[in-house]
């Protein structure tokens, strides 16, 4: 059995997700419905991108505390700069490239200077506040229809399945991410990276050009995830999503992937992201305070640690 | 005579007012299991690093099959063909043994797909196996298993699998029976004649003086940041090897 969750990691999270659905199902009359459950994944879609940029950060044994602010300036960046005449398109590609250079900047400190991950991306997330904060002058601007808030119309598959293009791009975005970790050298360097930084030195792997790329590929995923955000709600605001990052930690951590590193993927951060939409959906529909759906996420958390380093425990 | 495969004369190494190598001379011959033994703090780390490119010694030549070797870096060497078994294993214990195999050489698969960097896993996997089958690695049954699950001596076995893999020169292992049982100590023993079957030299350092005279071919005595000198275990006894390593009695020249 704990041969089987250390071969698929995913699949524990994958259970809790299908209990918490069954259970939702039979304790409550709207949750079972088709409407409900496309709403669960639409809302879903922007915490799920972050943290599919943080579960590559954290493979790496490392974590991003900046995540969602990068993103935030993302969505100002490009409102702005179209607001400004500029054409949406190249605003779009130079929000998604920003975010990429921001990212990659945490990256650089970690590497060259050397600096705790932790560190590096507590003190971006403060300048990134801050400069999100300066450049909006503290307002909400306006994301102009068309290209930028294309990501949150809406589609009925079959004509009955709600959904939203969002939910698509983000659904690439993750078949993207995987197939990279799973299926190239640049992927198996990621985890042997995080797994065992002098073994993978060794080995030849370049470590320090390694944690470069994931945290560039990272704050590209955040560039789209600014994207998504703007389609979800059509307006770009520096006080948005302040709780995104540990929002992303917690479906990295409850999608099974390692905090010490180099153990899980993205397959479970899906899994994670569901779980805590799945759980936030049915407890409101049980009309249960939302004090106690903070407190069940809470106690997920950190039960799923705590399995994490039971079983690497264990195992080592 | 013939030439020796690498060798090494006059190498001098200091820190500071520390002399780590102090004008050590080195041969390995093609074919040879070549022990290095020596006590604590004489050097042979510092001896095997210049050779596997891990120090730049501050004097000195190396050469190997008689051409000039200069080496920057451990990737240096392992390019020129000279893999290093070390004594902290450098294996990646959350990855498979496919996969640790060929870390950081993946096979890369042919036409779009490998444009699109994707790995040949198939092929990773075939000569993974072929390579521990050859080695007579029969106790690791899958090679798609981490290599966390595995005990002691089968996670040496992967890291010797694969110095054998890829070294096409030298192999060199640093007390590779330092940690293991007397069954699994065998079973590297093993290994290092069956590496030296196919024809490719291994350097062995070891404390391990049963292990040193079951497998070596010649015992390279290493004190004072030098070579005192090197004998055929045919010729010595262990305590006379331990005699030397002291310095209780000169080696014979």
């Amino acid at each position: 059995m704990r041969g089987l969750f250390a071969s698929s990691p995913a699949l524990g999270p994958f259970a809790a997700l299908v209990v918490a659905v069954v259970f939702f199902s039979v304790a409550t009359d709207t949750f079972f419905n088709l409407d409900n459950f496309s709403f669960v994944v639409q809302q879903s879609v922007v915490i799920g991108t972050l943290a599919l940029g943080q579960t590559l950060i954290i493979l790496t044994a490392g974590i991003d505390l900046a995540n969602a602010a990068i993103a935030v300036f993302g969505t100002v960046l490009v409102t702005r700069l179209a607001l400004g005449g500029m054409p949406s398109p190249v605003a779009l590609v130079l929000g998604i490239v920003g975010c990429t250079l921001v990212a990659a900047l945490s990256g650089g400190l970690v590497t060259r200077l050397k600096l705790p991950p932790f560190i590096v991306t507590l003190g971006m997330l403060a300048v990134m506040t801050a400069v999100t904060s300066l450049y909006s002058q503290g307002t909400t601007w306006p994301v102009p229809d068309g290209l930028l808030t294309v990501l949150g119309t809406q589609l009925y598959l079959f004509g009955q399945i709600q959904m939203t293009i969002g939910m698509g791009v983000a659904l690439v975005l993750f078949v993207v991410v995987w197939v990279m970790l799973a299926r190239t050298a640049w992927g198996r360097h990621v985890y042997a990276v995080g797994d065992d930084k002098e073994a993978a030195r060794l080995s030849g792997i370049n470590i320090d050009r390694t944690l470069l790329s994931v945290y560039a590929l990272a704050g590209l995923v955040y560039g789209i995830a600014a994207w998504l955000a703007m389609g979800r709600t059509p307006t770009a605001d520096p006080n948005a999503y302040q709780t995104g990052n540990l929002d992303s930690i917690t479906a990295v951590v409850i999608g099974g992937t390692s905090l010490f590193g180099g153990r899980g993927g993205v397959a479970g951060t899906v899994v994670g992201a569901l779980i805590v939409a799945v759980l936030r959906s049915g407890l409101t529909q049980m009309e249960i305070d939302s004090n106690y759906q903070n407190l069940a996420t809470g106690v997920l958390v950190i039960a799923a640690v705590a399995f994490d380093q039971i079983t690497r425990r264990r195992s080592a | 005579m013939t030439e020796p495969v690498l060798a090494a004369k006059g190498l001098r190494k200091r820190y500071g007012r520390v002399t780590a190598i102090d004008g050590a001379d080195f041969e390995l011959y093609p074919g040879e299991v070549l022990a290095i033994v020596g006590d604590n703090g004489a050097g042979k780390s510092s001896l095997i690093k210049a050779l596997t490119g891990a120090l730049i010694p501050d004097a000195g030549e190396m050469w190997l099959d008689g051409k000039p070797l200069r080496l920057h870096s451990p990737i240096d060497a392992r390019r020129y063909g000279i893999e290093t078994v070390y004594q902290s294993l450098a294996v990646s214990p959350a990855l498979d043994i496919a996969t640790n195999l060929f870390l950081g050489r993946e096979i890369r698969r042919g036409g779009f797909l490998g444009f699109l960097r994707l790995l040949d896993r198939p092929a990773m996997r075939k000569q993974a196996r072929e390579q521990l089958d050859a080695l007579g690695i029969a106790t690791v049954q899958d090679i798609t298993q981490t290599v966390e699950t595995l005990s002691g001596g089968q996670r040496q076995a992967v890291a010797v699998a694969r110095a054998a893999m890829f070294g096409s020169k030298v192999v060199i292992m640093d007390e590779p029976t330092a940690a293991l049982g007397v069954r699994e100590t065998e079973h590297v023993l093993d290994l290092i004649k069956r590496i030296r079957e196919r024809g490719l030299p291994v350097v062995l350092i070891s404390h391990d003086m049963p292990a040193v005279f079951e497998v070596a071919d010649r015992i390279h005595v290493h004190r004072l940041g030098k070579r005192a000198g090197v004998v055929s275990p045919a010729e010595v006894s262990m305590s006379d090897v331990v005699s030397f390593i002291t310095g209780a009695k000169a080696v014979p020249v």
